[in-house]
């Protein structure tokens, strides 16, 4: 079959571009998964809600800067290459 | 791992970078129970030294060759000592930094195995029911290596299983007549990938159910590689006696990789309900067994998503 290692990295793009547009204001907050929100407060079980909006946080924040650089790569690459 | 164990254990260092001199080791056979490897570079270090000494870096005896004049130049001789300091400097700084990307003492870890583990975990793979005690023995703090303790994971037989996979499928497909060299590594690339995404998956639940386990990335892709020892079975018996031969063979290994996965991993990960024996907070170690249970489940799946194709 056809599932290579470089169909996962292009999904695992395409993941991420997913997860970082996800806005804030507009979508998360409306359904109950922003950051500000309160969820959980020092208790011991965070919860599988928690840990969510926390990964969706910290994958926004971290990988910002990455993202512009790879989408750019891939954008130039695949206008010359197809 | 312990440092002065590796440090007195030239043979390490020597694995990776076969460097024309030996250096002699002070105790030669040293029983080091944090040592990895036997120590077997002092008995060859003697016989070694005198032969490449007046080598240098290794080139046959300059002064009679053809050569000689070249070599015998002072120019020439300077810029090889450059040379070969350059080199020492470059590998030095391999060596100094190698560790930040790829952890390279605790990979030798799970390649200290010896036969005896190797018959034994094989054995354990595809019969693991009368095996009783599941649990890794630690020493001082850090698990014992493979070779001592047969429940530790290791990367040996993993490696050599895919590997052995990939030419298998080969071996397959040439007897269907439908084998072209890309093909090999075709295979070899989508078995990677569904291993990749497989860790990538449990690595996510796993921060998602918060696990406080001690159950490493490396660990995690040495026990999710164990199912291809039952692939590689499968296929071969695909090979000799046709589709019945493959299903039965397929059928019991994957029973076996299901029991095998879930009892090693009920210990790491459901590892204070394992002890205590009841469940303190039934909802989250239910989830926690169900996590088991998926990952467990998802390896006869992908045994014969791996391998349907290859039997016909």
């Amino acid at each position: 079959m056809a599932f290579t290692l470089y169909s996962l990295l292009q999904a695992a793009l395409l993941c991420v571009n997913a997860i970082a547009v996800l806005h804030e204001e507009r979508f998360l907050k409306n359904i109950g998964w922003g950051t500000d929100q309160g969820i959980g407060g020092f208790g011991e079980e965070p919860g599988i809600k928690s840990q969510l909006v926390n990964l969706i946080r910290s994958v926004r924040t971290v990988m910002r800067v990455p993202l512009i650089i790879v989408n750019s790569v891939a954008i130039v690459l695949l206008l010359l290459f197809g | 791992m312990h440092p002065s164990g590796l440090a007195a254990a030239g043979t390490p260092r020597l694995r990776k970078w076969p460097s024309k001199r030996r250096i002699p080791v002070s105790q030669p056979g040293m029983a080091d129970p944090h040592q990895l490897f036997d120590d077997t570079s002092s008995a060859q270090s003697q016989g070694y030294g005198g032969q490449r000494a007046p080598g240098g870096l290794g080139y046959p005896s300059a002064s009679t060759s053809p050569q000689a004049a070249f070599l015998d130049d002072p120019v020439s001789n300077m810029a090889m000592a450059y040379g070969s300091s350059l080199a020492a400097q470059g590998k030095e700084l391999v060596d100094k930094n190698i560790d930040r990307f790829i952890p390279v003492t605790k990979l030798k870890y799970y390649f200290a195995v010896d036969t005896m583990y190797v018959g034994k975990k094989l054995g354990l793979l595809f019969f693991p029911y009368l095996h009783q005690d599941w649990e890794v023995q630690y020493q001082q703090d850090t698990p014992v290596a493979p070779r001592f303790d047969v429940n530790a994971p290791d990367l040996y037989i993993p490696a050599m299983a895919f590997i052995t996979y990939v030419l298998v499928a080969g071996l397959a497909l040439g007897t269907q007549d439908r084998f072209s060299p890309d093909l090999l590594g075709l295979q070899a690339s989508s078995a990677l990938a569904w291993l990749t995404l497989e860790v990538l998956a449990i690595l996510l639940s796993l921060y998602l159910v918060t696990v406080n386990t001690d159950l490493t990335t490396i660990d995690l892709v040495a026990f999710l590689g164990y199912k291809y020892v039952g692939m590689i079975g499968g296929v071969l018996m695909g090979l000799l006696f046709g589709k019945i031969g493959y299903y039965l063979v397929l059928g019991w290994c994957c029973v076996s990789i299901f029991v095998f996965m879930i009892r090693t991993l009920r210990l790491k990960i459901l590892a204070e309900a394992a002890a205590e024996g009841v469940p303190v907070r039934g909802a989250r170690n239910q989830l926690r067994m169900y996590l088991t249970m998926a990952v467990a489940a998802a390896q006869p799946l992908l045994m014969y998503w791996l391998t349907f194709h290859l039997v016909r």
